[in-house]
């Protein structure tokens, strides 16, 4: 009898209502006081879970199996923190910092401190639905009668001990834990260490499998059996959107309270500059156009330090979007240069086309037609494969999840029958085809000078779009037009829609081609687009909008 | 579907008004409101991305087979398996008939499977799930006839007839009934081997009488099981052929007519020209009288005027004592005539020309009339076009020279295939042209004469 780990146990006994409890032989709680044996066992109320090590250690320390068939006796938030912790192991992989494990160690005991208080009171009626809105994502099909959480009724729903009562959880104020909150998580960690992984990044990560989300549950250990309403928890059939994460990390942020992130200095990697020249060189862009971002970033506000940092107890606006602005400001510096009206664009083109012709010895002037055929190919070619890999992506782990033990051997059965008919498929497959994992890269096109085919504009220079005037060098372009005319001021979380059909063709590529690199949606970006808009022009939407100006670009 | 209704159902108080179904009691069925009422229940989200992938992976199987890409269709193939274990139950009940189809196509040609591999999926895909084993074992059976694997065929069909489990459809009763079918269509086949067998031996041979028995009790076990299926409604051509060939053998005469002739005549049938083809070949068989033999063509020319048996048809009617059979027969011939694929019919056009002649002889001219009133626009450019006068010349001067009467009698001596034809040189059909010149000059509808 382990009188100090009974300490733990601090609910009130049912009987005598003391707060008295030692461990019975088979590891449950009696009460000292009366002698009254609970149904709870001792696993339940230990929240020490600082190293992760030791996370291992304690579910192996879980060995009072009711039954040998059942497993393991688990909550839920426990198969959380095995999620976690693959997932650190994944990123520290991947090269980031082993920091990041304690971290999020940290963050995931003191967040869910509350949460073995509230599990405890098993026997308690499970909380009604107080027509609050739904906290969590979770989308259960079974029609299991909701129960009364008794404790043999729950483990014949769900694997976990409190899969049932779990999923049914929708308090306000509650943020539960999800499959998709562990990479809110995740993201939260990397940004505390402001690692070298933007969202966009992390997201296409966890797509290409290198970072455990789908069937992450497949890496429990053995005993921890999953089923019944652990289904709908753990069982992801759709890989993380943007948006939602992002939401999802502010969210989490606000809710514990954190305080303000490390400071986004200029020499930081989420810094825009930095971002902006790292996207630049990805769609093959001249590096000459960096000055240009730099000087949006600086006239907008956008570089300041207070504006990037994420502080989640501020009411500032929370903008961590960080590669989405990068990305909207590029826009935003080729719709200076070039206009993107399905017009000058080309004309430029045109000009520099001749220039080139004539001084083959000189720096090439950036010739925007040569960049869309280019870009448009390879891009192209890009999403085609994508979208080939993901109708080919197998969701299905080799542990099936299954509703009920009746379940149980036909969803075996099943995968067997699927795994037999994959391999005799697979003989007809030709094996050279099947091409081996590819590395993680942070770049997703790679340009360089000495590939004949695909030309490089990274050294082209900006002299045909630029005329010079006096000590200073305007663009040739005089023109803007405005992404969006009116922000929208509802209660909706958008300001503005993205209509295709309104916009050029130009535009309508650049946006398809960044999208498409950060794994968004167009009317994401749009939006941002709008927004640094919206901030450089502020006198415009302050007054009646004149529609030329003419911009002025100092040289440094 | 089922069980989400039933979920809308749950928690709805007595008093609460909730439309739980979106089928108004008129009849009226929007299925695009299901989907808006089922987003709705989900809290608005979209489709999951698994849903979104399997049917991606969908069309691209089906373009790979389109485009005969058989290796990339097998790639595909091996990530559609995992809809088999789709948590959506709708989806899930009905993977595994997609699957069967999309890959016994796949493996049916790629250069790499053979007959093992097929085997071993047809086995495997015929134990998932109740509702497939008889239809997998049909176009397995198929298959496996189609390679020559007779013998394991009927094998296979013999497991599936004693197949009994699901439920008791009506679609379950016509595959079993088509299993039997098959099986009693390759019964038909060893019969009528044994039969061939059977001509060569002598009477007296010593092994007469043992496959004589032989052969007899084929033909007993495969009436039995094709008889069962003839009496469902559709079409069943080479079934209804091999059993009447069977009962005509062994002289059951009442027995094939009866088959034939509800075959044919059967409204619960769909109508099939072959039906009454077979009644009339059996019929022209068994000598009946040539009023039968008429009122059964009948029926086909109204179905199929252009068919090759309606110059028998024609035959028959010529020589028919009745006067409407008779003016039958010049619209036959017309009727068969005015299809494209029966321009060159040689056989047509002689009777044509034989009967105009006979006819206007016979002072019908009213009949011939009103057969080209309707005919007299088009048929010029139709058949009687200079064009066709060289074409047909070249390629076939009797030919020609049936058309020109023709011509001649109905567009008059004056038209220019006639006039063409007149003026070709020809030693042997000469003669008969200058004939057709005076006939046509006596009888032609458009001489001012009549």
């Amino acid at each position: 009898m382990d009188l100090e780990e009974a300490e733990e146990f601090k609910e009130r006994c049912t009987q005598c209502a003391a707060v008295s409890w030692g461990l019975t032989d088979e590891g449950k709680y009696y009460c000292t006081n009366c002698h009254n044996v609970t149904e709870r066992s001792q696993e339940v109320t230990s929240t020490d879970l600082i190293p992760n090590t030791q996370i291992k250690a304690l579910n192996r320390g879980l060995k009072k199996k009711s039954n040998t068939e059942k497993g393991w006796d688990w909550y839920v938030c426990e198969g959380f923190q095995y999620i976690l912790y693959q997932q650190a192991e994944a990123l520290k992989n991947l090269g980031v910092g082993p920091e990041l494990k304690v971290l999020e160690d940290n963050l995931s005991q003191s967040d869910w401190a509350s949460e073995p208080e509230l599990l405890s009171d098993v026997s308690c009626p499970p909380f009604l639905e107080s027509g609050a809105e739904s906290q969590s994502d979770i989308h259960t099909r079974k029609p299991f009668p909701i129960s009364k959480a008794s404790q043999s009724e729950t483990s014949v729903c769900s694997g976990s001990l409190d899969g049932v009562e779990y999923s049914q959880r929708k308090e306000k104020g509650i943020v539960k834990m999800t499959v998709p909150r562990t990479l809110a998580f995740c993201y939260l960690s990397l940004l505390w260490q402001r690692e070298a992984i933007t969202l966009s990044d992390l997201l296409r990560f966890v797509e290409e499998n290198h970072i455990p989300y789908i069937n992450a549950f497949q890496h429990f250990p053995e005993q921890m059996k999953l089923y019944g309403r652990d289904r709908g928890i753990f069982g992801i059939e759709s890989w993380p959107d943007y948006e939602d994460i992002y939401k999802k990390t502010i969210e989490v942020g606000t809710f514990l309270d954190l305080p303000r992130f490390p400071d986004i200095t200029e020499d930081c990697y989420l810094h825009p500059n930095i971002l902006c020249m790292k996207y630049l060189m990805e769609v093959n862009l001249p590096d000459e156009m960096h000055s240009l971002t730099c000087h949006v970033v600086k006239m907008t506000g956008m570089g300041e330090v207070d504006f990037l940092t994420f502080d989640p107890i501020a009411k500032m606006a929370k903008t961590v979007k960080y590669d989405v602005q990068a990305v909207a400001i590029i826009v935003v510096v080729l719709k200076l240069l070039f206009l993107l009206d399905d017009n000058f664009e080309w004309s430029l083109s045109n000009l520099a086309e001749k220039h080139n012709e004539k001084n083959k010895k000189d720096k090439p002037w950036f010739d925007f037609r040569k960049w869309y055929q280019i870009m448009k190919k390879a891009f192209d070619e890009k999403k085609q494969k994508w979208e080939e890999a993901r109708a080919k992506y197998l969701w299905k782990s080799e542990k099936p999840l299954y509703y009920s033990f009746i379940d149980k051997p036909v969803a075996y059965k099943k995968r067997e029958m699927v795994v037999n008919l994959q391999k005799q498929f697979s003989t007809l497959v030709d094996s050279t085809a099947t091409a081996g994992k590819k590395s993680p890269s942070s770049f997703q096109f790679n340009w360089t000078e000495e590939d004949t085919d695909r030309t490089c504009f990274h050294g082209h220079s900006l002299q045909g779009v630029l005329k010079e005037k006096g000590q200073s060098l305007l663009t040739k372009n005089s023109l803007y037009w405005l992404s969006t005319q009116k922000f929208c001021r509802c209660y909706c979380t958008h300001v503005t829609t993205y209509e295709e059909s309104n916009y050029s063709l130009s535009y309508q590529f650049i946006l398809n081609l960044f999208s498409f690199l950060l794994r968004i949606k167009t009317s994401l970006l749009h939006e941002e687009v709008s927004l640094v808009e919206k901030k450089l022009f502020e006198k415009k939407y302050s007054v009646t909008r004149k529609k030329s100006r003419s911009k002025k670009v100092r040289r440094h | 579907m089922s069980d989400f209704s039933e979920e809308l159902k749950g928690p709805v108080t007595d008093d609460e008004e909730v439309e739980t179904s979106v089928r108004s009691g008129a009849g009226m069925h929007f299925p695009w409101l299901q989907t808006y009422v089922e987003t709705v229940a989900i809290g608005g989200k979209r489709k999951k991305d698994f849903a979104q992938t399997t049917s991606a992976c969908l069309s691209f199987i089906q373009e790979a087979l389109l485009k005969h890409q058989w290796q990339q269709a097998a790639e595909y193939m091996y990530s559609y398996f995992q809809t088999l274990e789709d948590s959506d139950s709708y989806k899930r009940q009905a993977a595994p008939e997609i699957i069967w189809k999309l890959g016994s196509e796949i493996l049916f040609y790629h250069p790499k499977s053979n007959m093992e591999t097929f085997n071993t999926f047809a086995d495997r895909m015929k134990n998932i799930g109740v509702m497939n084993y008889l239809k997998i074992s049909l176009q397995h059976a198929l298959y496996l006839l189609h390679h020559g694997m007779l013998k394991d065929a009927k094998r296979n069909l013999s497991e599936a007839e004693t197949w009994r489990h699901g439920e008791n459809t009506s679609s379950r009763e016509i595959l079993i009934n088509l299993i039997q079918a098959y099986k009693g269509l390759l019964q038909y086949y060893t019969w009528s081997k044994k039969k061939m067998e059977l001509s060569k031996l002598d009477k007296d041979d010593y092994a007469y009488n043992a496959v004589a028995q032989d052969v007899f009790n084929h033909s007993w076990k495969t009436s039995a099981n094709i008889s069962a299926l003839i009496k469902i409604p559709g079409v069943w051509d080479p079934f209804v052929k091999s059993y009447v060939e069977m009962l005509e053998f062994y002289g059951d005469r009442d027995g094939a007519q009866e088959v034939l002739t509800n075959y044919a005549y059967d409204e619960k049938f769909p109508s099939n020209p072959n039906a009454h083809i077979y009644l009339y070949n059996f019929l022209k068989r068994q000598k009946a009288p040539r009023s039968k033999l008429i009122s059964v063509l009948k029926i086909l020319y109204q179905i199929v005027p252009s068919h090759k048996l309606m110059l028998e048809f024609h035959t028959l009617l010529r020589k028919s004592e009745k006067e409407e059979h008779r003016k039958l027969g010049l619209e036959v011939l017309f009727g068969v005539l005015d299809f494209a694929g029966c321009t060159k019919n040689i056989t047509a056009w002689k009777y044509l020309a034989k009967y105009l002649k006979n006819i206007l002889m016979g002072n019908h001219l009213a009949w011939v009339q009103e057969e080209w009133n309707s005919r007299k626009n088009w048929w010029p450019g139709f058949h009687f076009s200079y064009f066709w006068a060289k074409s047909d010349w070249k390629e076939d001067t009797a030919l020609a020279c049936e058309k020109a009467f023709v011509a001649g009698l109905l567009l008059g001596k004056g038209c220019r295939y006639f006039r063409y034809i007149l003026k070709q040189d020809h030693q042997i059909l000469g003669k008969k042209i200058k004939r057709m010149k005076r006939s046509v000059k006596k009888y032609s509808i458009v001489n001012p004469r009549l």
